[in-house]
């Protein structure tokens, strides 16, 4: 673990992207203790210009704007670590069953996945939250649900792989039990795509949880939270960017910060020999890509 | 290779008529159904019940499921929740407005991605390359609504002054009216699309260059600028139409959210507001369009990428 | 042939090198020798010698990540290694061309046969079909105009195969780089490559370049042969010469290691590993593994030498030999009396779907006897393999374990069955799980069956390893730190460490150099002899079974053609199928030439 974290730190970007991670995520987990003012209180007139006092001025509705920044963090990186936890964990079990059951399992659990990946993947969140509200829990497992079906399919690829090598051909031809296959023969070999699988979902997670909230789906004002704030604060661009800037600012620097790590890690644990071209987030997740593979394997059967 | 088009088709539309299901059923099924959505929670139960019978809702549920699809396949999708009008009326200005957004950002964010990406991979590692990678990996990291503000914060409200934040138009007016409201929403368009297509093409380029034929190639003697456009190109072409179609596939998701950003009339923002209005007849209608969008630019992908490689091209005519 | 045209040299290299960019470690050093018109030198060398390196140097061409560093590459008097980049490609054109190993993966998918054949002409505009149909038939690809008009994917390896050559020989060029052109051909197939590459070379006066791995090919082709051992040529001479009187004492191993299809003899291994670049010691590469070493040898390297008239050597003990090599009759011969089989196979059909694989397959394996199972890929002998192994459970038909039926499926079987049929792999860098140690791997195979306390375990595992002749402390590494034939090795502890009675070997050798082959046939005979395993051995190379099984059964498209002792059926076949294979391997004696 630790050599795997040098090599990432030895690559410049893994270095640049930890870094930037860890200042966006202290800023989100210290700023509610450390915030001067309360974000809802009414501090001066709306979209001042910053002061010594308020120096990041104040936003639409007269709230110190810096204390807002600093408490509307945290909602969203606990709400995007379960909705990737959410969507990696059941989209790599259904994955790897999938992969090494294969037949009508695999067929069936991939089905279901091709339809959830036939929507545009922001408008299958809004679809269910037109119907049931914006609630916070909702928007963290539908992020999740929105996962699960693209991990699925990364896992069912690299069990597929994997499933196909001698020592798992070796333990069958001993009788070893399917489960004892997969948990210690497979699962033990998929660890590396898991991390990298989990990493850029966790950015995708915050790029839509993010999106959501700037839609008005998600934390719900006076509630200080930095998608929430793009979306109240726009209409005083002219007269002071910054309730904007900054939650814009902060979310690029954490998206990109996790892209940078992730690439790294990637690099590490494959030992720098081969250098793969990460497709970030959303290319994977363009889906289709499943129907795709169906329609060329069907072609090649 | 009919037969395999044709296969093709038809699993689009059993993924499409699924869809549709889900639609169905998560509007009609869950909470707050259509009659008192529209009614409010005070309404009179005479009231309800007479929308109730207008709606069809005391029908059986696939009864209801197949007067509804029948009414989008015929183009008679009903009438707006909120204002009466009709339905195809208010959402069909929009997805005109919405396409003239992707075709611009296609026509010109689609060439230029290419050849910076094809550019890049002939001179690996060069500084083009380099600078251009790093950029492409911030971009494609960045969320698009805040690629949008980014472009509003430089180009309209803060930095330079030069065109307009927002996309208002008159009702009824053409966005091609004032061509300058569409500047930002195109140019934002374009910094989601490039770094999808670019590292796409960049890299199967530079995994083409480094196979074993093209070294074969060189090893025959054959000169460096055939080796692109002859050995490379052409196997790269399946590759690059698919990585087009899936974006714009994508940007049937990316576009609610930039057209949110610069309020730019699109299908995209009537979504949002048809959320907020629980219209539910406009967000059926238009989630099942976005959808179909979406799964046609898939199929479309499928297909070129059958047509354009001898070897899928081959199997194709010998399976049919 | 004139006595001044002898004289000419088609290509001289001196003092190649060609080093890893950056650090500068040579991967290829002080490369010397010279070619005539129309002469073939066959480049010989086991994974890692450099032979690859070495081939693509003389077209001034290296891998990403290496450099040329030294030396003179010299064809029609010029020198290659001198000449601008942008001018490489039409000198390329007209002097040297090289045939890749895998033509699968060199021809381009998305052109057009005729396209990638004409690129070789110096006007690819101006070349017109009957040109093109010429040169497919020189190569036997009979002239079919559809054939021009085919894309690569649409014609078989050997067809692919053909159109490379063609191309390298289209317009003549001087010299033609061979690259193991007929790794993964079935023998008839090569046997029809080689003649064919011989012929060209003869007729139009090309020198070819010929790398292969395989001693019995490079003399069946070529009239020299240069022997290659950690990136260095180490003896060089007439082919006739330097496999029947080899001067280095690597050859003359590497020559023992090798089986031969016509004699029964011992083939031996070389104990221990060619030193990788960087960690090549200073004096000879090859003294930490040679019997013959003395304190001079580890002192400078040899310098490459005339012996004989064009005949050198690398080495300061030239042709001396070892002595007192043992000349053991290699496999055990079957036992005197007919004990009942320990696998018998009646009438066994099985299926992938709805296809038919394995059309009625019978024969026995007896008790403490090796059946050699021999065929080509696509013969079935793999399907036939997995079924005995319970990997395939697609069957009907009968098979019988000391009498019992046994079931298809190893869900279907007991675990007693399942222990004392063991299953080694071909490849065995696959076979072993790579998150495990080699320990653990053979711990989990033994638990499967019994629960041995914690000492117990140990001991079993040192045991077996021991069996395999791999040290105790093999057991805690991982699969990466060890080499293929070591791997191989591991894997046969992991099987023996469940005292197996029949163990079945699925090329456990085709992915390992010969050497090592050697090591791995001598391990498995030890094994059949001390320890009474029955086993059925499956391989595609004929030559290798008369050193480890007492009787072969040859497969061809799923049906068995062939049965018998293995000298009735490698000396007198019956069958005309098995005649056609036999005489299509290539051999030794050919070299005689």
């Amino acid at each position: 673990m630790t050599r795997v974290l040098g090599r990432i730190l030895s690559l410049g970007s893994g270095a640049v992207g930890l870094a930037l991670v860890l200042i966006v995520v202290a800023i989100a987990l210290i700023g509610p203790f450390v915030a001067p003012h309360s974000p809802t209180a009414f501090v001066s007139f709306s979209f001042a210009h910053p002061t010594g006092k308020y120096p990041l001025g104040t936003d639409m509705m007269g709230h110190d704007t810096l204390s807002r920044v600093l408490k509307g963090g945290w909602r969203i990186l606990i709400m995007s670590t379960g909705a990737t936890i959410l969507g990696v964990g059941t989209g790599a079990l259904f994955g790897i069953w999938a992969g090494y059951a294969k037949g009508v399992t695999d067929e069936a659990i991939m089905r279901a996945a091709d339809v959830l990946m036939a929507f545009p993947q922001i408008i299958l969140a809004l679809l269910f939250i037109s119907l049931l509200g914006p609630r916070l829990w909702l928007l963290t497992v539908l992020v999740g649900a929105i996962h699960a079906p693209q991990v699925a399919r990364v896992f069912r690829a690299a069990t597929l792989r994997v499933a196909g090598e001698d020592f798992v051909r070796h333990a069958e031809s001993l009788g070893v039990a399917a489960w004892k296959i997969i948990l210690r023969e497979i699962l033990p070999n998929v660890t590396s795509p898991l991390m990298v699988e989990f990493g850029l979902r966790l950015a995708y997670s915050v790029t839509l949880i993010a999106g959501l909230s700037f839609l008005g789906f998600g934390v719900q004002p006076p509630t200080p939270d930095w998608g929430t704030m793009i979306n109240e604060n726009r209409i005083g661009l002219m007269a002071s960017p910054w309730p904007v800037l900054i939650p814009i600012l902060l979310i690029a620097l954490l998206t990109i910060g996790m892209n940078l790590l992730t690439d790294a890690l990637a690099r590490a644990m494959l030992g720098g020999a081969r250098r793969v071209d990460l497709a970030s987030p959303p290319i994977e997740d363009m889906p289709g890509a499943a129907e795709r593979e169906i329609a060329v394997a069907g072609v090649l059967r | 290779m009919k037969r395999l088009i044709i296969r093709r088709l038809l699993f689009g539309l059993l993924t499409l008529f699924l869809v549709s299901v889900v639609i169905f059923a998560a509007t009609e099924i869950l909470p707050g159904n259509a009659a008192r959505a529209l009614l409010g929670r005070d309404a009179t139960p005479d009231a309800l019940a007479a929308a109730v019978a207008r709606l069809h809702l005391d029908r059986p549920l696939t009864t209801q499921y197949g007067l509804w699809l029948g009414g989008i396949l015929t183009g008679q999708p009903g009438n707006s929740l909120v204002n009466g009008r009709s339905v195809l009326g208010q959402v069909m200005p929009r997805v005109e407005n919405s396409l003239t957004l992707l075709v611009l950002a296609g026509l010109v964010g689609v060439p230029i991605s290419l050849l910076a990406g094809i550019f890049a991979a002939s001179r690996r590692s060069g500084f083009f390359d380099n600078v251009v990678s790093v950029t492409a990996l911030g971009l494609a990291a960045t969320p698009e609504f805040v690629v949008g503000f980014f472009t509003v914060i430089v180009f309209a409200t803060s930095v330079f002054h030069w065109l307009p934040p927002v996309s208002m138009v008159a009702p009824g007016a053409s966005v091609l009216a004032r061509p300058q409201i569409l500047v930002l929403p195109v140019l934002t368009l374009i910094l989601v699309i490039f770094p999808y297509l670019f590292r796409m093409i960049r890299s199967s380029m530079i995994e083409i260059l480094q196979s074993d034929y093209v070294e074969m190639a060189r090893l025959k003697g054959v000169s460096r600028g055939r080796i692109i456009f002859v050995h490379a190109l052409p196997n790269a072409i399946a590759p690059t139409v698919q990585v087009i179609a899936l974006t714009f596939a994508y940007l049937a998701g990316g576009v609610v959210l930039v057209e949110y950003v610069f309020a730019y009339p699109g299908i995209g923002q009537s979504l949002i507001y048809a959320i907020f209005a629980r219209d539910v007849p406009v967000i059926q209608f238009e989630v099942i369009l976005l959808a179909a969008f979406y799964v046609g630019l898939n199929i479309l992908a499928d297909l070129i990428t059958i047509l354009v490689t001898p070897k899928l091209r081959a199997r194709a005519w010998q399976t049919s | 042939m004139s006595a001044a045209a002898d004289n000419r040299e088609a290509l001289a290299v001196t003092g190649l090198e060609v080093a890893m960019a950056g650090v500068g470690l040579p991967v290829v050093s002080d490369a010397s020798f010279t070619l005539k018109p129309g002469e073939i030198l066959g480049l010989v060398g086991e994974s890692g010698s450099g032979k690859t390196t070495l081939g693509l140097g003389l077209l001034a061409h290296h891998r990403r990540g290496l450099v040329i560093s030294q030396g003179r590459v010299m064809i029609d008097g010029r020198d290659l290694l001198t000449i601008p980049a942008h001018d490489l490609p039409a000198i390329r054109k007209s002097l040297i061309r090289y045939v890749p190993q895998d033509s699968g993966t060199a021809l381009n998918p998305a052109l057009r046969i005729r396209t990638q054949l004409a690129e070789n002409f110096d006007d690819p505009g101006k070349v017109d079909d009957d040109t093109l149909i010429a040169l497919l038939e020189e190569v036997k690809l009979p002239g079919k105009r559809g054939l021009l008009r085919a894309y690569p994917h649409q014609l078989s390896g050997g067809q692919q195969q053909r159109v490379a050559i063609a191309m390298a020989f289209a317009g003549h060029p001087r010299v033609v780089v061979m690259d193991e052109p007929t790794t993964g051909l079935d023998v008839t197939t090569q046997a029809h490559v080689l003649q064919t590459v011989r012929q060209l070379c003869r007729e139009h006066d090309i020198a070819a370049v010929y790398v292969s791995h395989d001693l019995a090919v490079v003399a069946s082709l070529a009239q020299r042969v240069a022997v290659m051992y950690a990136g260095r040529i180490v003896e060089i001479g007439p082919t006739d010469q330097v496999l029947r009187r080899p001067l280095h004492p690597y050859t003359t191993a590497l020559i023992k290691a090798v089986p031969d299809i016509d004699k029964r003899s011992r083939i031996e291994g070389i104990p221990g590993q060619a030193p990788e670049p960087g960690r090549r010691p200073p004096g000879c590469s090859y003294a930490p593994r040679c019997p013959l070493v003395i304190p001079a040898c580890r002192a400078e390297m040899p310098a490459l030498r005339d012996q004989i008239e064009g005949h050198a050597v690398r080495c300061i003990r030239p042709g001396e030999s070892i002595g007192g090599a043992e000349a053991t009759l290699l496999a055990p011969t079957a036992a005197a009396s007919q004990p009942a089989p320990v696998l018998r196979l009646a009438s066994l059909v099985a299926h992938y779907g709805a296809t038919e694989i394995l059309h009625g397959i019978s024969f026995d394996v007896p008790e403490r006897g090796c059946v050699a199972l021999v065929g080509e890929s696509g013969s079935g002998k793999t399907t036939l393999a997995r079924t005995i192994g319970g990997l395939h459970a697609e069957v009907h038909g009968g098979m019988f374990f000391r009498g019992a039926p046994l079931p298809a499926g190893s869900r279907h079987r007991n675990a007693e069955l399942r222990r004392r049929i063991q299953y080694v792999f071909q490849n065995p860098y696959a076979s072993l799980n790579p998150r495990r140690s080699i320990g653990q791997s053979i711990a989990i195979a033994l638990q499967t069956f019994e629960s041995p306390g914690r000492t117990e375990l140990r001991r079993r595992i040192s045991e077996a390893l021991e069996q395999v002749a791999l040290p105790a402390s093999a057991a805690s590494r991982r699969p990466h730190e060890l080499s293929g034939g070591q791997l191989q090795r591991a894997a046969i502890a992991r099987a023996l460490v469940v005292k197996p009675e029949l163990l079945i070997c699925d090329e456990v050798t085709s992915a390992l150099d010969v050497s090592v082959q050697a090591v791995i046939i001598a391990l498995l005979s030890d094994l059949q002899r001390d320890h009474g395993l029955s086993m059925l051995f499956i391989t595609h190379n004929l030559a290798l079974v008369r050193s480890i099984a007492q009787s072969a059964v040859v497969m061809q498209s799923g049906r068995i053609i062939e049965a018998g002792e293995i000298d009735q059926v490698l000396d007198h076949p019956q069958a005309a199928e098995t005649k056609l294979l036999l005489a299509d391997v290539p051999r030794f004696e050919s070299a005689v030439a």
